[in-house]
């Protein structure tokens, strides 16, 4: 065996780090899907009567839909039945501060180097911790409501603001719209609500951290942020999950929702756990995120690292109505070992003078396959839109593939659209150039993909740039092409 | 299925197909069982989202009456003036004998309708036939079940055919509408070269529908050079269906020229199944009226070392639609594959619209390839800049646009040929756009 080779073997045998799992009492709903599954959960969280006819609505819709079979992944199908659709961390009472929880919770997120313990609030980052289905808890509360910023878990939120979540909920990502959204509505358990009010700057990151522990569950959460006139955001959300042989669900709703000259920055590290090196477990990332805006002149920008999931089917959106409006996508799409990505964005220019710009990197190794899948719709009404779209492949090993389904559909005649895609490996002559000057391969390929990543990782506020950069240098180990 | 449809089916069931040998039957009917079980696409199928051919088809046809065979009195206006080629006309689908002329072949080149082959022919017919064309595409299977007429080209080793084959299809609507199904099986074997033109033109004010499937099976160090010509004048619907595949170190050029016709796709594929193959496939759509054209292209690279470079572009003016979509496959073994691809449109009109997807496919990982795409207008600036130096408005726009349009050109080799498309499009330009 080469060199070559060997690293590529250490590498490609590379074991998920998150993969622990800790023994929090769970507070679950019995095993299968029914309209009584749908109730028991509402019932739990103590919902009112609108949002249980809603959730109820969503499953009849879901019970009709069929599963959507056109994305570049292969999976045996799931048994929608075995799944345990609401899992808590029991809790004896309601919490009243951080020092009352779970100590085996506060170890937990201090694994995952999580900021809910003092040291971490230097940092300056508010979190919203939702472990299996359920919010634990939120920070910097206080702090940010002085400013009228409203930042809780969602079950809170449809407590204290229903008429904001009854307002705002569906209203990007409607119930119907696809398959796993539509599941999600209905059985979603929590998640975070974020306001900003007119005018505010968000002083900090607002941040959730999801992480499904308990075994046999599903997670279904729902984020929805709401920028008000003038307002700025800036998001982040990360996830993990223990190791198990079995594969999980993941089917989140994100629904982004930006007035005039408001501006949503939402970012996202995603390290599921990705299955074992034979393509055993791991979690099935099926996420709908969505993003609407609504006002003149506002921006909505997402930029994702994605590593984990033994699937990944996600396509975080830009409905750009508003004219003036912005959309952006910035993403890194990592897969290895038997992992499956397919994933992109859409964006559909309503409003006039509306400008998009796509950067997607997807690095493919081991027996991966990696897709991008994106559609840049310029409708008749939108003049003088303009759209960039570049989405570059990296190939490392020859028995992983990378694939692009770009979608360009234009019915405005001022409109201006590129979209460029290249495939390639790292060539043997960057790599020659890099020994030469005394850069150890390793090095050099650290150098190299770095450098081919550098466009979205500085789109990255710095408390997610530190992580995505550790978790993309335990993929660039050793993997020379 | 709706009723149309069922009608079409029962009713081309009933029609009589020639039969020209025993096997050749046994190909039709196992298109034909495939054809039932999947049916006309409609425009929930991934590969014709944005033509809406079948519920066109049905609108504008009445199935239940057959096509007439046509007369006409000339077919001096259909030709391209001062090519001198070895011609080959179809009138309606069927063999126009009177009007075919291919003059002095090279030594053993056979040429030949599938009718009037001989026996030997028939055999190498029956076993290529179908060799290539693996198509799952519904208007294929309709072809392969119910061809009216087929033209074999054969060229045996090391033979340079020095004039081209111009193969004019005739679509004569004047009297009733026309729907056709023609083929052609071309092998050019090691070492030769031979350039084929396809021009099809219709006329008359009723509907046309017309399949074509090409099958072009070229040898090693063999060079084929294809030309398509669309200038239908008529209400035609067309589908055809090119499939290539390429041995070791062949060439190939393709260019595909659309200036009319009610509703065109073209299904180019080309399969390189060599190693240090060549490939450059072009193509020009200078649309206007309600003509929807739609380019579906796929180069799957199945041996290492070779390369494909394919260009497409388009001018889309008044109601026009135009759709393209490029495949390109990298299998897992094809290494050191390059691959380009590059698709550009310009709109003019408010209504004109387009739906491109360029698409790659890559299971190998040294390899170099790309695609680019764009969709845009003239540039104001170099609009300007022509204006201030006394050129007026229409003309500064048509010289843009030809300069545009001119390098999908540049691949024509016979010189005949190239004026003549050049002038179609330069016609095209100061007339329409």
């Amino acid at each position: 065996m080469s060199k070559d080779n060997q690293l590529l073997e250490e590498f490609t045998s590379k074991e998920y780090e998150y993969g622990w799992n800790v023994n929090l009492e769970a507070d679950e709903a019995p095993k299968g899907l029914s309209e009584d599954t749908v109730r028991f959960i509402s019932a739990k969280k103590k919902e009112p009567t609108w949002l249980l006819e809603w959730r109820l609505k969503a499953y009849r819709q879901w019970e009709k839909m069929p599963e959507p079979t056109w994305p570049n992944v292969h999976y045996p199908k799931i048994n929608y039945q075995d799944i345990i659709y609401y899992s808590a961390p029991k809790q004896k009472k309601s919490l009243s501060g951080l020092d009352e929880v779970d100590p085996e919770l506060i170890k937990t997120f201090e694994k995952l180097g999580i900021s809910i313990t003092e040291q971490k609030r230097l940092t300056g980052v508010a979190v919203d911790a939702v472990i299996d289905s359920v919010s634990v808890a939120t920070t910097f509360k206080s702090t940010l409501g002085e400013l009228g910023i409203i930042f809780c878990s969602f079950s809170e939120a449809v407590k204290e603001h229903p008429d904001l979540i009854k307002k705002y909920l569906g209203s990007v990502v409607p119930m119907g719209d696809n398959y796993f959204a539509a599941l999600n509505s209905a059985v979603f358990s929590d998640g975070s609500f974020c306001y900003i009010p007119k005018g505010v700057r968000c002083p900090m990151e607002l941040s959730t951290y999801f992480r499904i522990n308990a075994a046999n569950t599903g997670q279904f959460e729902r984020t929805l942020i709401i920028a008000d006139e003038g307002s700025f955001v800036s998001y982040l959300e990360g996830c993990t999950a223990p190791m198990r042989d079995e594969n999980q669900l993941h089917a989140a709703v994100v629904e982004l929702y930006a007035m005039k000259d408001a501006e949503i920055k939402y970012s996202t590290v995603q390290n599921w756990y990705p299955g074992d090196k034979n393509g055993k477990g791991g979690i099935y990332n099926f996420v709908t995120k969505r993003g609407l805006c609504f006002g003149d002149h506002s921006k909505i920008s997402w930029t994702q690292v994605e590593t984990g999931s033994a699937i990944t089917w996600k396509y975080p959106s830009c409905v750009l109505k508003g004219d003036y409006s912005m959309g952006e996508f910035y993403s890194v799409a990592v897969t290895n070992n038997y992992q499956q990505a397919d994933t992109g964005t859409k964006m559909i220019h309503i409003g006039k003078n509306t400008k998009s710009r796509i950067v997607s990197k997807g690095i493919s190794a081991g027996k991966s396959q990696n897709s991008y899948r994106g559609q840049v719709h310029i409708m008749k009404r939108a003049s003088n839109a303009r759209n960039f779209s570049q989405c570059d492949s990296l190939l490392m090993g020859d028995q992983c593939g990378a694939h692009t389904f770009p979608y360009i559909d234009v019915e405005n005649q001022t409109a201006r659209i590129e979209h460029e895609a290249t495939t390639s490996k790292i060539g043997e002559d960057q790599i020659f150039y890099c020994l030469q000057r005394g850069i150890d391969e390793e090095a050099a390929v650290a150098l190299i993909v770095n450098g081919y990543a550098k466009e979205v990782l500085n789109q990255l506020p710095m408390e997610f740039a530190v992580e995505a950069q550790k978790l993309l240098a335990l993929t660039l180990e050793g993997s020379v092409g | 299925m709706t009723t149309a449809t069922e009608t079409f089916f029962k009713s081309i069931q009933e029609s009589n197909v020639p039969s020209y040998f025993s096997e050749g039957q046994a190909i039709r009917e196992t298109a034909f069982q495939r054809l039932l079980e999947i049916g006309l696409p409609s425009n929930k199928s991934e590969e014709y989202r944005f033509t809406p051919i079948s519920k066109t088809l049905e609108k504008k046809l009445v199935w239940e009456t057959s096509t007439q065979a046509s007369t006409l009195s000339s077919i001096e206006p259909f030709l391209i003036p001062g090519l001198d080629a070895h011609l080959i006309v179809l009138i309606n689908g069927t063999f126009a004998k009177q009007f075919s002329n291919l003059g002095e072949l090279e030594n053993s080149v056979t040429v030949t309708t599938f009718a009037e082959a001989d026996t030997q022919t028939k055999e190498t017919i029956v076993k290529q036939l179908g060799s290539l064309n693996k198509s799952e595409d519904a208007f294929s299977l309709l072809n392969t079940a119910f061809y009216q007429e087929g033209i074999f080209i054969h060229v045996p080793k090391n033979t340079v055919v020095a004039k081209p084959f111009l193969i004019l299809h005739i679509n004569n609507a004047q009297q009733t509408q026309v729907v056709s199904h023609t083929r052609l099986l071309v092998i050019v074997e090691n070492g030769s070269a031979v350039s084929v033109i396809e021009k099809s033109d219709s006329v008359g004010a009723h509907p046309c529908f017309h399949t074509f499937t090409e099958e072009i099976i070229v040898g090693e160090d063999a060079t084929f050079d294809y030309c398509k010509v669309q200038n239908d004048s008529g209400l035609i619907h067309q589908v055809s269906n090119t499939t290539l595949s390429q041995s070791n170190t062949s060439k190939v050029n393709t260019f595909t020229l659309t200036l009319n016709g009610q509703l065109i796709r073209n299904n180019l594929s080309i399969v390189i199944d060599g190693e240090h193959c060549e490939s450059h496939f072009h193509g020009l759509y200078l649309v206007t009226g309600n003509t929807l054209v739609d380019n579906h292209t796929v180069v799957d690279h199945q041996k290492p070392n070779s390369f494909s470079n394919e260009l497409y572009k388009g001018i889309m003016d008044e109601n026009s639609k135009g759709v393209f979509n490029g495949k390109i496959y990298v299998r897992p073994h094809a290494q050191k594959t390059n691959a380009f691809q590059s698709n550009r449109n310009i709109l003019m009109s408010e209504s004109a619209t387009i739906n491109t997807k360029p698409q790659l496919e890559i299971w190998a990982d040294d390899v170099k390839c790309s695609h680019g795409c764009t969709t845009g207008q003239l540039d104001d600036e170099a609009l300007f800049y022509l204006q201030a130096r006394g050129i007026p408005y229409d003309s500064a726009k048509a010289m843009l646009l030809y300069a545009f349009a001119l390098d999908v050109v540049a691949l024509i080799k016979n010189d005949t040929l190239k004026s003549y498309v050049d002038g179609l499009i330069t016609e095209r330009l100061h007339r329409n756009f």
